[in-house]
C-alpha cells in the first residue's frame, strides 16, 4: 500500500469500507435472528447453507474480505501517524470532544479484530476448511446442509463465551455510536438540515446493532 | 485569589521541560489571565529569575498570537473566548493552574509556552491566497454572490490561526484550521477558479507537515475561540473529493 495517500484520501476510503461494513452487520444479524423464530433451525440453516454456497456470494465474500482488510489496515496507519503527531502528551486534558466514542476507536476496534479471528475459527474456518460441521438431520432426514444452527447454538451454550461476547458486542454498539456520524462527515456529506438526522439514526443503528445480537445469545442461553 | 500555577518550564527547543510550581496571591479576580501571568512574570524577575516566555500580542481576542493549554482546554475553561479575553473569575480561589503549551510534532517549543506555529503560513503559502492582477476598483455588485454564502465565507475567515485546534485534537490534526482557509475561498467565485489546486497543495502541505489525521471527534470545534464550525471541514472533504476525481 502507497502510504503517501493523503490524510482525506485514507478516511474515506476509511469512511467507505465502513459504510460497506455496516451493510453487512445488518444482512448477518437478520439472518441470525432467524434462529429466534424457528427452534428447528431449518430457516436458518437454509439461509446459512445459501450464504455459503450462492456463486455470487462467494464472490462477494472476498469484496466483504477486501473491506475488512483495507478498513483494519487504515485504521492502523491513521492511529499510528496520529501518535506521532503528539510526540508529547498533555499533563491535563479535559474532554471536549463532541463525540465521545471517537477517542477509542482504535481500543474498540482492535477488540472487535480479536473477535473476529476467534469468529471466523469458530464458524467460517471449521465449516470451510476442516468440514467440522454435522449434517443437518431434519425429522430424521438428512437434509444435505450443514447444522450450522447447532454451532452457533452450542456455543451460546457455554457461559463464558455468552459473556465475551456480549462484551465485544456493547463495544461494537461504541464503535458504530461514532462510525455512523464519523464516515458522512468524512465523506463532506455535512449539512444543516441533515447532519442532526444522520447523528441520531447513528445512535439508534449502533443500539439495534449491538442489543440485536446479544438479544440472540441471551435467548438462547435462559432456553436451553 | 490566591492560585497555585503548574507551568510548563523550558528553556529552549531542544532541552528537556519540567513543571515549575508557582504560588500566586491577591489577584484580582477581575483580572485577565494574560495580566496575572504578568503579575507572576514581574515577581520573577524582581526575584532575579528568568520570567515565563508566553504569544501575546493584541490581547484583544483578533491577532491569533495567545495560546496556553489551561487545565486541559485551550484557550482555557471559558467558551468561544482566546486566552487573553480570559478571566481569573472563570477559577477558584485557591485553585490550581495547569498551564502547558501547545503540544504537536508541527507546533515545536521555542522556550516555555511559546511554540512555533509557522506550519500554518507553510500551509497558507501553498495555496491560502487568490492570484487575482488587481486592476481598477471593480464595481461593488459586478459579481453576484448569495448571501448565504457571504456569511458563510465570513465565519470560515473569522479563524485567526491560533492554532487551538491542533492543541485540542487528540491526533494534533490541522484539519479545522486547513478546512476555514479552504472554505473562506471554496465558497466565493473568485476563489473557484484556483480551488482545485488549492485544496490538494494545502492538504499536502498539512500532511507533509505532520499534522495528524481527522477522526471527526469535533473536539477543535469546541475549542476554537471563533466557533469554526466543521462543517468546514466536510466542505473541504468534499473539495479534495472533487478535485481528485475530476
Amino acid at each position: 500500500m502507497n502510504l503517501s495517500y493523503s490524510s482525506i484520501t485514507k478516511k474515506i476510503w476509511m469512511s467507505l469500507m465502513g459504510l460497506f461494513l455496516m451493510i453487512f452487520l445488518v444482512v448477518h444479524l437478520g439472518i441470525n435472528l432467524l434462529l429466534l423464530f424457528d427452534p428447528t433451525r431449518e430457516l436458518f440453516n437454509e439461509v446459512a447453507h445459501f450464504m455459503g454456497t450462492n456463486p455470487i456470494i462467494q464472490i462477494f465474500q472476498w469484496v466483504l474480505f477486501a473491506g475488512f482488510a483495507i478498513h483494519i489496515a487504515l485504521g492502523v496507519i491513521l492511529q499510528i501517524q496520529n501518535w506521532i503527531a503528539r510526540p508529547k502528551r498533555y499533563k491535563v486534558k479535559a474532554i471536549s470532544e463532541d463525540s465521545f466514542f471517537s477517542k477509542f476507536m482504535i481500543h474498540t476496534g482492535i477488540i472487535i479484530l480479536i473477535f473476529l479471528v476467534i469468529h471466523f475459527a469458530n464458524f467460517f474456518i471449521k465449516v470451510k476448511v476442516f468440514h467440522g460441521v454435522d449434517d443437518f438431520i431434519l425429522a430424521g432426514v438428512n437434509t444435505g446442509m450443514e447444522d450450522m444452527g447447532l454451532l452457533v447454538v452450542k456455543l451460546f451454550e457455554l457461559p463464558e463465551y455468552v459473556i465475551g461476547y456480549i462484551i465485544v458486542l456493547l463495544l461494537l454498539g461504541f464503535h458504530l455510536d461514532h462510525a455512523f456520524q464519523s464516515a458522512f462527515q468524512s465523506l463532506g456529506l455535512n449539512h444543516p438540515k441533515y447532519t442532526p438526522c444522520i447523528k441520531g439514526f447513528g445512535h439508534v443503528y449502533a443500539i439495534v446493532i449491538s442489543l440485536g445480537y446479544i438479544l440472540i445469545p441471551l435467548v438462547i442461553y435462559f432456553t436451553k | 485569589m490566591d492560585l497555585k500555577l503548574k507551568i510548563w518550564r523550558q528553556t529552549g527547543p531542544d532541552v528537556e521541560g519540567k513543571f515549575v510550581h508557582y504560588p500566586v496571591h491577591n489577584i484580582s479576580k477581575d483580572a485577565s489571565f494574560l495580566e496575572m501571568m504578568d503579575i507572576l512574570n514581574e515577581e520573577l524577575v524582581a526575584n532575579g529569575e528568568e520570567p515565563v516566555a508566553f504569544d501575546h500580542d493584541c490581547r484583544e481576542g483578533i491577532c491569533g498570537m495567545c495560546s496556553l493549554f489551561i487545565n486541559g482546554h485551550a484557550h482555557g475553561p471559558d467558551d468561544s473566548i482566546t486566552t487573553c479575553q480570559l478571566h481569573m473569575r472563570k477559577f477558584k480561589d485557591g485553585e490550581t493552574i495547569v498551564i502547558e503549551p501547545w503540544r504537536a510534532r508541527p507546533f515545536p517549543i521555542i522556550k516555555d509556552l511559546m511554540v512555533d506555529r509557522s506550519a500554518f503560513d507553510l500551509i497558507i503559502q501553498a495555496g491560502g491566497y487568490v492570484s487575482i492582477n488587481t486592476g481598477g476598483v471593480p464595481d461593488a455588485n459586478a459579481i453576484p454572490i448569495k448571501k448565504e454564502n457571504a456569511d458563510l465565507a465570513m465565519d470560515a475567515a473569522a479563524c485567526i490561526g491560533c492554532g487551538a485546534c491542533v492543541a485540542a485534537c487528540k491526533n494534533a490534526s490541522a484539519m479545522l484550521f486547513v478546512s476555514a482557509k479552504v472554505s473562506q475561498f471554496a465558497l466565493l467565485p473568485q476563489g473557484k477558479i484556483e480551488a482545485k489546486q488549492r485544496v490538494e497543495n494545502m492538504v499536502a502541505k498539512m500532511d507533509d507537515l505532520g499534522f495528524g489525521n481527522c477522526t471527526n471527534t469535533y473536539a477543535c470545534e469546541a475549542e476554537c475561540p471563533k466557533d469554526i464550525s466543521v462543517a468546514n471541514i466536510a466542505r473541504m472533504n468534499r473539495e479534495f473529493l472533487a478535485a481528485k476525481v475530476s
